[in-house]
């Protein structure tokens, strides 16, 4: 296994002893189910054993970024919703954000409340799809994922209540949001926290002490701290080996500082400790979730009324706006840091040396989005 | 870094490998023979809508495409739209497409002559019925939209556009409840001003003009 990330993409490694006309490369996707959306890696193999792979991906450019600059502010909101179509309402939270630091526009309370408890429902439907998601990958196609996925279907259905739609939320306006909450929705939302512990039992229940996947997941596709951390990796991926970095505790943002809540930490940084981590994170959301709904105040939700950099912690990482403003309408520069594509790089230093089937595991606990990573 | 608490995973003991060949495997299968057993009798595992029979009803705010409101019986005179193109400026994919009817000086009738939509390009965001300052342009419930004819079919002109008042006010009572009384108040406050300026201009026009005497029946 290669420690620098940057020697190991320029550097050949062939097993040892290995004839180049004795490796089999192999072109995995676009069109795999695995992989998670139209992504393709080029994979060397010496039998079943990885000794080269790279990712090749800008199979769904749109150009947001240049889209962005030529349209106003406002414009943009519903483009960010495509990003990381699985959680739309961090991507507006953070552009949101980034918008109001640099205009200078303060949000109210109720807002910001809202904002965090709609980040936090965000998180559970992303982890819990995951869930579903990286069972697909070790061969447990549908019923995991439709486990997952009718939890998370509550959750759309409380979105599409408030903000009008499942998943393009286009929710969050600078300054706070664009309509309050109807009538009886925080009730909504208290019950379903209630009733997610219980979902979140069974399905630990299911993964724990299964045999396939422990088999599977237990000290596949780890890397060193140090090579993460240079790497730029973030978000439940860093903390699963063990580095305790969560913008919401380093550099708290909106009103998180006033919550209790802890950072779950892995020891190894394996596939297991991934899938693990996300399990005690959503608990974690679920405290928070608990707390921002005990103390919601009432009070109005959007504000009456450079360059920026951005940063909030998406349920997938480090998600960033970098904004440069000309003083016109439009944004001079608007660029995103999207935590799926940043998080994919090591792909390789992580499969190196392992079965071509722990690839597809290594790709799934990653948790990427096309859509976010090609933007 | 201020990340005071944290919990550690632990990675349960490896299982023993081949003790009894199979026994995880058996103990998944019970595990997946006792939840489908219970989907069937278990409320919340019951979650299947069976589209198209039954169908899901729609929440108030729920949104997919634009429909232009109009009042009264017909569409053309009382449409609310001016053509002040401020929708299609603002849309981020660029989906609408207006021309201003004019008169033959070319000053703006203040309505549209051609309106039309692209549903393949319209990404259901929401932003034109949020800019509107008419009341005019809203976003409809309706989200069967499919069509076999993949052009025309798919460019929604005025005709297929334009719904009445009261259909907004079935979509979203609360909203269009809204919207009536504060238009009404806009028509009363309008006709109270133009009532007031008339009796004004009558008042300044029976002083300038004083009355034409009456000339006497002569003796």
């Amino acid at each position: 296994m290669i420690s620098d990330p940057a020697t190991s993409l320029t550097s050949a490694v062939l097993a040892p002893g290995a004839d180049d006309d004795q490796l089999l490369h192999v072109s995995l996707g676009p069109q795999h189910p695995s992989t998670h959306g139209v992504f393709r890696m080029n994979v060397v193999l010496d039998g079943e054993t990885v000794v080269r792979l790279k990712p090749v991906f800008g199979y769904l450019h749109r150009n947001h970024e240049k889209i962005a600059e030529g349209t106003s502010y406002l414009a943009s909101m519903p483009y960010t919703d495509r990003l990381d179509y699985i959680c739309p309402l961090s991507n507006n939270w953070a552009y949101a954000q980034a918008v109001e630091k640099l205009a200078g526009i303060e949000v109210p309370e109720r807002a910001e409340f809202i904002r965090v408890i709609l980040g936090e429902l965000t998180r559970l439907i992303n982890h819990s799809a995951f869930a579903g998601f990286i069972l697909g990958d070790m061969g447990a196609w549908g019923s995991a994922l439709m486990y997952a996925f009718r939890e998370r279907e509550k959750i759309l259905d409380i979105f599409e209540e408030l903000t009008g739609a499942r998943m393009m939320a286009n929710f969050m306006r600078f300054g706070g949001c664009r309509n309050d909450l109807p009538e009886g929705w925080s009730a909504k939302v208290s019950r379903l926290v209630d009733d997610y512990g219980p979902f979140l039992d069974e399905m630990e229940k299911f993964l724990v002490g299964n045999e396939i996947l422990l088999s599977r997941t237990l000290n596949v596709g780890s890397l060193p701290r140090e090579v993460l951390i240079n790497g730029g990796i973030t978000g439940p991926m860093l903390r699963a080996a063990g580095v305790p970095y969560d913008i919401r505790k380093v550099d708290p943002y909106g009103i998180y500082e006033r919550f209790d809540f802890r950072i779950p930490l892995g020891a190894t940084g394996d596939c297991y400790d991934r899938i693990m981590i996300r399990f005690l994170e959503m608990r974690e959301s679920l405290k928070i979730l608990r707390q921002a709904l005990d103390h919601l105040p009432d009070g109005p939700i959007i504000h009456p009324k450079a360059k920026i950099r951005n940063f909030i912690e998406g349920p997938k990482g480090e998600l960033g706006f970098h904004l440069i403003s000309d003083g016109t309408t439009r944004p001079y520069r608007y660029r995103i840091r999207p935590p799926s594509f940043i998080n994919l790089t090591l792909i390789e230093d992580m499969c190196l040396g392992l079965d071509l089937a722990d690839v597809v595991i290594i790709l799934g606990s990653i948790d990427i989005v096309l859509g976010e990573v090609d933007r | 870094m201020n990340t005071q608490s944290s919990s550690t995973t632990k990675p349960p003991p490896p299982p023993a490998k081949w003790s009894v060949p199979g026994i995880g495997l058996l103990k998944g299968m019970v595990v997946t023979a006792k939840n489908m057993i219970q989907s069937y009798y278990r409320k919340e595992r019951m979650t299947t809508v069976q589209y198209p029979e039954e169908r899901v009803p729609i929440s108030p705010n729920f949104r997919n495409f634009p429909f232009l409101c109009y009042d009264g019986e017909d569409p053309k005179a009382g449409l609310r739209c001016t053509a002040c193109t401020i929708c299609e400026t603002e849309c981020p994919p660029q989906c609408i497409y207006i021309v201003i009817e004019r008169d033959e000086n070319g000053k703006s009738l203040k309505r549209p002559k051609v309106f039309d939509i692209d549903v393949s390009v319209c990404m259901n965001c929401g932003i034109c019925a949020e800019v509107c300052p008419f009341d005019s342009i809203y976003m409809d419930g309706e989200y069967e939209l499919s069509t076999q004819d993949r052009f025309n079919g798919l460019l929604f002109h005025l005709d297929r556009l334009s719904k009445p008042a009261d259909y907004h006010l079935k979509l979203r009572p609360v909203e269009a409840g809204e919207v009536a009384v504060r238009r009404k108040a806009e028509v009363d406050k309008k006709r109270a001003v133009q009532a007031a300026k008339e009796a004004k201009a009558q008042t300044d026009k029976d002083k300038a003009t004083p009355e034409p005497i009456t000339k006497g029946e002569p003796a």
